[in-house]
């Protein structure tokens, strides 16, 4: 029963590199058929995490069952039922397209000619059919992005783990790459996606962790976390600095919410989205003589959904996932996450 | 860029994923058929960067030339009595050299992150070593051709014929193929492509040096020459030399080809349990 329910069971996992804790004891429940946004800055311990779950790093400590399997013990059947795209294509940058395709079609089992006509389906359904003989280098990274992820799904998995998917791509390629995943869990599979874009995380997942440190931070649905932060903020900048300690106490009395304030910059954030809301507050400042030169509403910023819930800002901790004591394969490529 | 939308295929698995019953390590004859497959990859990427084949091609030149010119007269007296000697020599040393370039690109491939990929998918940990590896036969093949065309070249009429050459050049390569599991398994463990070259040649150069490929064992001191007649590599070159220049088949050929037999069954799993750590 709970093999069913769950796609991902991850309780108390920990990787260690040197003396750098870059996964410290993440617990991830993820229910099959849904998609699941892990939401991080850079060095949080996403890639890590997936890298876990995947088969790929070996947990210090902790456990982590996908569909049931246990990812340490029987990681031949996990490799069986996941499929990963990482941030970085992991495609044969000396094949072509075709080439790349009929390599994993073949080592997946299937017979040469299946193989041949895998690779073929699979380059129109990610139009690039023209591009099938052509040499990678002269790939585009979107082009690249919808390869690498042709290249997970020949075994079709009932799970498919999606590093950064969007990373580096233009508005319009992650518009594709969106609906993609879309119809990727719409047919049934169950996706797990790292993001260091809140509006992505809010768009495809029915979850979101968001994870800083290497620990997740917060759980919830999009709109648990979004109520944490404010859906929108009002962004003031006060006609005399001086003031804005007595606007950031006007606004905590009368709105029980907690501005963000910048004292040099004369800058007030304030987590209100409700139009009225922040119409009285403007009357009000005016009636105490606070005046006010600039305002603007914002969407919070991934930096804002931070401070709001670790209390220090997103700022990459260099090192976190790219420590001395990993590969030169993982500096090279795979794990920059740092 | 198309604007084609992002289509995936049906699922195939989702109905009841826990409840199928996936094997749990993959068979012996699927990890044979995953390794032809990944060599089939690596005389892909040969064809692609035929770049890379400049040492199988110049090396047995330039050796065979080299060490047949320098040590002929002093070592057999003529250059001419020399060749049905060094030529077989040549050819080990020259075919052991170019496997340590495996060692080398097999640590340059496994920085990239296709490598990730392959460790993603449910094949045997052995298959992309093992394809990698046999791709390279190819260059062995191209570095004992070479040297025996030098060799006839430079006046070598091998006693053996075609027969006894053919059967001495697959046996090199077959043999160089087992050795190069050792500089796979430096390959896997190394932390630059550049540290495996310089582990690797601290191996190679006892190995071909410290035998009979270029003089006679007894002229050495004592311990040198234990180590010589041990080595496989001069059982090696000993059959190499009956078979090209008698064509017979010894009791040699036997003991090199358990020699290689022993590296691989020792190096193999070595270099198969360090790529899987090192995930």
């Amino acid at each position: 029963m709970t093999h069913q329910t769950w796609a991902i069971e991850a309780e108390g996992l920990v990787k260690l590199f040197g003396e750098q804790r870059a996964v410290d004891g993440v617990d991830l429940t993820v229910r099959t058929g849904t998609v699941y946004g892990v939401l991080g800055p850079n060095g949080a311990g996403k890639t890590t995490t997936i890298r876990m779950l995947a088969t790929l790093l070996r947990p210090d400590a902790g456990t982590a069952r996908v569909f049931g399997h246990d990812v340490a013990r029987e990681p031949h059947v996990v490799r069986q039922l996941v499929g990963v795209t990482g941030q970085y294509a992991s495609v044969d940058e000396t094949l072509s397209a075709t080439e790349n395709l009929v390599l994993f079609s073949r080592l997946h089992g299937l017979p040469r000619a299946t193989a041949r006509r895998t690779a073929v389906d699979l380059l129109e359904r990610f139009g690039l059919t023209e591009a099938a003989s052509k040499p990678l280098r002269s790939f585009s990274g979107g082009m690249r992005r919808r390869l690498d992820l042709a290249a997970s799904l020949i075994a079709q998995p009932p799970l498919i783990f999606l590093d950064e998917p969007t990373t580096g791509l233009d508005p319009r390629t992650r518009a594709q790459m969106w609906d993609t995943i879309r119809e990727l869990v719409a047919s049934g599979s169950t996706v797990l996606l790292t993001t260091q874009y809140l509006d992505e995380a809010d768009q495809l997942a029915d979850r979101i962790a968001v994870i800083d440190r290497g620990r997740v931070v917060a759980e919830g649905t999009a709109d648990e976390l979004k109520s944490a932060v404010g859906t929108q903020s009002l962004q003031l900048r006060l006609a005399d600095p001086g003031h804005v300690l007595a606007a950031a106490a006007t606004v905590r009395d009368r709105f029980r919410v907690e501005p963000t304030v910048s004292p040099e910059a004369g800058r007030l954030t304030v987590p209100l989205d409700d139009p009225g809301a922040v119409t009285d507050l403007l009357v009000l400042l005016r009636e105490r003589g606070l005046g006010v030169d600039e305002l603007s509403m914002q969407k919070p910023s991934l930096d804002e959904v931070f401070l709001t819930l670790t209390g220090h800002p997103a700022e990459a901790t260099d090192d976190a996932d790219g420590s001395a004591a990993q590969s030169a394969a993982d500096a090279a490529g795979t794990t920059v996450n740092a | 860029m198309s604007a084609t939308t992002l289509t995936p295929t049906p699922r195939r698995l989702t109905a009841d994923p826990a409840g199928l019953d996936l094997p749990s390590a993959v068979s012996p004859a699927l990890a044979v058929t995953q390794s032809l497959t990944m060599a089939w990859r690596g005389l892909v990427k040969i064809r692609r960067t035929p770049e890379q084949l400049m040492d199988v091609t110049l090396q047995p030149i330039l050796f065979t030339l080299m060490f047949t010119y320098i040590f002929g007269g002093a070592i057999s007296g003529s250059v001419q009595d020399y060749l049905p000697v060094i030529i077989p020599g040549i050819l080990v040393q020259t075919v052991i050299t170019t496997s340590v370039v495996t060692g080398v690109q097999l640590r340059e491939d496994m920085d990239k992150g296709v490598f990730d990929r392959f460790k993603s998918l449910p094949i045997a940990r052995v298959a992309p070593l093992a394809g990698a590896l046999l791709a390279d036969m190819v260059r062995y093949l191209i570095a004992t051709t070479l040297t025996f065309t030098m060799g006839y070249v430079m006046g070598y009429r091998p006693g053996g014929g075609i027969g006894g050459v053919v059967m001495a050049g697959l046996l090199v390569v077959v043999c160089s193929w087992s050795l190069s599991w050792i500089f796979a398994f430096f390959g896997v463990i190394g932390r630059t492509a550049t540290a495996v070259q310089g582990t690797s040649f601290l191996v190679l150069f006892p190995l071909t040096f410290l035998s009979n490929a270029f003089v006679d064992p007894s002229t050495m001191p004592r311990p040198l020459q234990v180590f010589a007649d041990a080595n496989p590599v001069s059982h090696l070159v000993t059959a190499v030399r009956e078979l090209a220049n008698t064509a017979a088949v010894t009791h040699q050929v036997g003991l090199a080809l358990l020699g290689s037999a022993v590296v691989v069954a020792v190096f193999a799993p070595l270099a198969v349990r360090a790529y899987m750590r090192r995930a």
